[in-house]
């Protein structure tokens, strides 16, 4: 037992410390605006998950450490970061429960607690697209995928698919850039400001 | 719909269409001439924060797409293509519907009046909405003999918070079988491409690209129909598995069946060569 708690039989009743970890399904509810506690794991999210095989906990076991408000395990889980988004569980569920929701909660949460993403090189994608819409308000794929080739350290990987995409001059070289940019970089500041 | 004047739409490509996927949106431009649809590039538009962004930053990615609805007349209806780009858009609209305070403040810093009733609709729905008979008066080339399995993608019908609106399934079908093909069933159809993971974890994404590959191969599809740009390059990317069919985009086999003569300069920047399927089929020379 926490021994702050044992003491404050003696003194005035002050704050009471609690810990976070009560909160995580209401902060959940709150950010995604989905009920955890509806989820009575039938696993339907886990079977239809197509990417359930690269995960280290399936949809609904994620669902379950925040019912058991387990923090760390589920804001450092290699799940949330290999959910896509795409649905299929939310729209299997039987509770509907829309489970990419609570992944996404669970990324932004992840993100301002400063919790390492257990998938750093996904995350370093997402901040590379980032940057470059920032730079020119558009994508540039090929300065994304060469600037994460930097990131990763893996020159060749991919390279046969890199190439052809070349050949087939579906990557442009140069970027195409908006004219009032300065409409939406203030906005970015924030962002890397918050450590994200 | 059908005063001339309604025939104006504008329209917000997206970075996919406007990059890889340039061949998507030159075919679709090719079709819209021919029916006599007149889609009006929003001028200056930006990327609408999906995916990316909405990751990791929920600020960051409503105002990138709020933007681009401040941009748009009110008085003309706005044609997306890409079902990401559509998703986004609806989906910030109805927030800052609920969120007027934000939508104010957006408002002043640009300058400009986020439309609150803009009309954001797909490619698709405009073609459904005009009627088949257009499209029929308009068909050039029957597709008559072409089997093919049609692929939404995950987007286009998924998202729950849009699932009391508009619905796509079906129209894919509903069109190209107008104009002579036949859709198959029996394929996966709505199954998830892989998205990002393609960039960052291609040996997750290959087995399952591999199986929608493989399941419009099993019911006997000469090619697949993507309504997505991305899935189209997902799909033609990963793809390990033989034998290979030829991804097409939606709008190629539209603009094709509609007459247009430029598809050579569309089809070269395929990774599997459709041609050779087409010649034989006697839909290009």
């Amino acid at each position: 037992m926490n021994p702050s708690i044992s003491l404050a039989r003696d003194v005035e009743p002050a704050v009471v410390p609690v810990r976070p970890e009560r909160f995580l399904a209401e902060e959940i509810k709150e950010r995604s605006g989905e009920e955890v506690h509806r989820c009575y794991h039938c696993q339907s999210c886990a079977n239809g998950c197509p990417f359930v095989q690269a995960m280290d906990y399936t949809p609904n076991a994620v669902l379950r450490l925040v019912q058991y408000g387990m923090r760390q395990e589920a804001l450092g889980c290699r799940s949330i970061w290999i959910c896509v988004g795409c649905h299929s569980c939310s729209s299997q569920c039987p509770m509907a429960i829309d489970l990419a929701a609570i992944m996404g909660a669970l990324r932004y949460l992840a993100l301002e607690e400063g919790v390492p993403a257990a998938e750093p090189y996904i995350l370093g994608f997402h901040r590379e697209v980032v940057r470059s819409i920032e730079r020119y308000g558009r994508t540039h794929k090929l300065g994304i995928m060469l600037r994460y080739k930097v990131l990763t350290r893996r020159w060749f990987s991919d390279m046969d698919v890199g190439l052809k995409l070349l050949a087939k001059r579906k990557l442009d070289f140069k970027a195409s850039r908006i004219e009032a940019i300065g409409e939406i970089t203030p906005f970015f500041k924030p962002f890397w400001e918050a450590g994200k | 719909m059908n005063q001339a004047a309604a025939q104006d739409f504008s329209y917000f490509p997206g970075c996919s269409m406007a990059s890889t996927a340039a061949e998507s949106n030159l075919s679709m431009m090719k079709a819209c001439k021919i029916l006599g649809l007149n889609l009006i590039e929003l001028e200056d538009w930006n990327c609408c924060g999906s995916s990316s962004a909405e990751c990791l930053d929920k600020n960051l990615s409503l105002a990138l797409a709020a933007r681009n609805l401040s941009l748009a007349r009110p008085d003309r209806p706005l044609v997306v293509m890409c079902p990401r780009c559509l998703h986004k858009l609806r989906y910030t609209q109805l927030l800052l519907k609920n969120e007027p305070k934000t939508r104010r403040r957006l408002e002043y810093r640009w300058g400009r009046a986020i439309p609150p009733n803009l009309e954001i609709v797909h490619f698709m729905e405009v073609l459904v909405r005009n009627g088949f008979p257009d499209l029929r008066a308009g068909k050039v080339r029957s597709l008559k003999g072409l089997k093919f399995a049609p692929y939404y993608g995950c987007t286009l019908f998924r998202p729950p918070i849009l699932s009391r609106r508009k619905y796509y399934q079906g129209e894919m079908e509903n069109i190209l079988t107008t104009l002579g093909a036949q859709a198959l069933v029996g394929a996966y159809t709505n199954r998830c491409c892989g998205s990002f993971l393609s960039a960052t974890n291609p040996e997750i994404v290959s087995p399952l690209v591999n199986e929608i590959v493989g399941s419009a191969v099993a019911v006997g599809a000469h090619c697949l129909v993507t309504a997505c740009a991305m899935c189209q390059l997902n799909l033609e990317i990963r793809c390990t598995a033989e034998p290979k069919i030829p991804i097409f985009h939606f709008s190629e086999i539209l603009a094709l069946a509609l007459g247009a003569t430029d598809y050579e300069d569309w089809f070269a920047r395929h990774l599997v060569d459709p041609r050779p399927l087409l010649q034989e089929l006697a839909l290009v020379a």
